[in-house]
């Protein structure tokens, strides 16, 4: 049997009065790609961010890799750790160089000595063909280069989840190919992977399985071929007519 | 040439704003000089050495000088003031020296620096004579009072500005309800509270000293402003930069020690500083509970009947020495704010 790696049961959460996730059943199996999409406002962000804790539930279970999120802090630390996270915005540190932003996590979370952690992030700057930017400062780089960084960053924690929430959206045209070039790589090497995108060539080529979601409600899950071939709902085929 | 008509007489109305502008220099320039300089009196016994000549008498704070530095502080003493002063000086100037770590001089400066300093003031240890704090005075008692003052509120302003946004109910309440109430008071009735009041609700017996007391007090008072505009660089954080930290595992201290303070307080030198020159001036009140700081001993000295008429000169100087002071830390946050520069 494949080892469960995301579990979500009942998953039910509120912003006051209104009711953002309803129900959600998901269950996401070690090495499986997942892509998001969906209207604005339809609770896809903060259904991923409700995955490493960014966002509490408040009701349900969320079960990752065998520890379930709850209040205890050390819970939530334990999850953070394997679990990294793309956001929209890159959310490079300014203050640090783009070495010093890749290191930071390994040194104070892992305790790495800072030679292997150098090490370690040029490598992974290396992968993602930006070593020569080490460094620079992150108000120096284009956004495509930004987002690259971000993705080498959450590497260095070596996690055993990425987790991307919409990571070309805030790019120029020209540079979102080699962000989807870098994270179709990444799925390609096995990583577990939930993007949120609306990217739908990169959905059709990496995406083990597809989810819409709209109002809250995860509406449509299955592989892309019967996704993008006969959408079950009427919703959904509305969505893709009106996006493709 | 063409600088002096490009900005000076581009117009024929700027011509004449110009023109009268050197005229009014021309009238005051002259006069301040000869009183400052040329007509001043340098050296005598006492104000009658000052009379034949029309200037400044720089004879009073020539005569004064060591009690405006040291105050009533014995002169078999002084040694030990210069010395703890020297020795801060060599300590801050290992901050320049290449390879000596930074963190090792801040850690030498904030806890055994401040214990040897004020054995070395008071005495009464290492065979050291004691000396009450009531003899301290003159500049270097403003600058005991201001630099504590300022390392003693910054982290605590800090942790205020920290715990006022906290998510625990009672950490928050806690800070907002100190903060709101020291800075709806003034600083003098803080400063009589914590040296009038404050005695009458101790038991009888204890008693700790009005140096002490007033330090408190001022950094308290302090740690409240200092709070406040910590808290307007922390509001301008990006919420994704503590989100990004936590998703890679760092906790809350980390996140904010490594991420966030250090955004935060750069954007809020300007702030930091407003702060400590207030600070630094702001020391003259502690004249009102019996403490002769700078400005108070030289106040003092105006009074003596053989220096009857020199006031002037008195303030001249005072106004002097606290703007040097103040300036110089304007200038230090000016290099500080552009060696941190990293363009975003």
């Amino acid at each position: 049997m494949e080892t469960k790696m995301i579990e979500m049961k009942g998953v039910n959460k509120w912003y006051g009065d209104f009711h953002v996730l309803k129900d959600i059943n998901l269950t996401v199996k070690k090495g499986e790609r997942l892509v998001v999409c969906g209207p604005s406002g339809s609770g896809k962000s903060t259904m991923i961010r409700c995955i490493n804790r960014l966002e509490e539930h408040q009701e349900g279970q969320i079960i990752v890799d065998g520890i379930e999120l709850t209040d205890d802090l050390n819970h939530i630390e334990n999850v953070r750790r394997e679990v990294g996270m793309i956001f929209q915005h890159f959310n490079l540190f300014p203050h640090l160089t783009i070495l010093e932003n890749l290191m930071l996590a390994p040194t104070w979370v892992r305790k790495m000595p800072r030679r292997e952690a150098e090490e370690k992030a040029l490598y992974y700057l290396e992968r993602v063909k930006i070593a020569d930017q080490a460094l620079k400062f992150p108000g120096q780089l284009s956004g495509g280069q930004q987002q690259r960084v971000a993705i080498a960053r959450g590497l260095c924690m070596e996690p055993k989840i990425m987790l991307f929430d919409e990571p070309t959206s805030a790019l120029d045209p020209e540079m979102i190919k080699e962000v989807l070039d870098v994270m179709t790589e990444l799925a390609e090497e096995g990583m577990t992977m939930i993007c949120v995108t609306h990217e739908m060539g990169f959905a059709k080529t990496v995406a083990d399985c597809m989810i819409f979601m709209d109002q809250g409600q995860i509406v449509e899950c299955s592989p892309p071929a019967e996704f993008f071939e006969n959408p079950k709902s009427e919703r959904t085929q509305l969505f893709l007519s009106q996006i493709l | 040439m063409v600088w002096l008509r490009r900005n000076l007489f581009s117009t024929p109305f700027n011509s004449g704003l110009t023109l009268l502008t050197l005229y009014l220099l021309w009238l005051a320039i002259p006069p301040i000089v000869d009183w400052l300089f040329l007509q001043a009196t340098w050296s005598g016994e006492s104000r009658a050495a000052c009379e034949p000549n029309e200037g400044a008498c720089w004879a009073f704070i020539d005569a004064r000088f060591n009690q405006f530095i040291y105050g009533l502080y014995p002169s078999e003493a002084q040694w030990r003031v210069d010395l703890a002063f020297i020795l801060l000086g060599v300590l801050f100037a290992g901050f320049f020296i290449p390879g000596v770590r930074r963190s090792w001089i801040a850690v030498l400066i904030l806890i055994p620096y401040p214990l040897v300093a004020w054995i070395l003031f008071s005495g009464g240890s290492w065979g050291l004579e004691e000396i009450d704090t009531a003899q301290w005075g003159g500049l270097f008692l403003t600058l005991v009072i201001a630099g504590v003052g300022i390392t003693a509120s910054f982290p605590l302003g800090i942790l205020l500005a920290l715990g006022r946004r906290s998510n625990l109910l009672v950490i928050r309440s806690i800070s907002i309800g100190f903060i709101e109430l020291i800075r709806g008071v003034p600083l003098i009735s803080v400063l009589f509270m914590a040296s009038v009041m404050l005695p009458l609700f101790l038991p009888e017996g204890v008693n700790f000293d009005k140096l002490l007391r007033a330090l408190i007090g001022i950094s308290l008072f302090q740690a409240a402003y200092m709070a406040e505009v910590v808290r307007g660089g922390l509001q301008a954080i990006p919420k994704g930069q503590t989100e990004a930290a936590e998703s890679l595992g760092l906790g809350y201290w980390r996140t904010m020690q490594l991420i966030i303070l250090p955004q935060a307080l750069k954007l809020v030198i300007p702030g930091v500083v407003n702060t400590f020159i207030a600070l630094f001036k702001d020391t003259t009140l502690v004249l009102i509970i019996g403490m002769f700081d700078f400005l108070g001993i030289v106040q003092a000295a105006t009074t003596d009947p053989n220096w009857l008429g020199t006031a002037v000169e008195g303030y001249v100087f005072c106004a002097a020495v606290y703007w040097l002071f103040c300036f110089s830390m304007s200038r230090y946050s000016v290099s500080i704010e552009r060696k941190l520069d990293t363009g975003h």
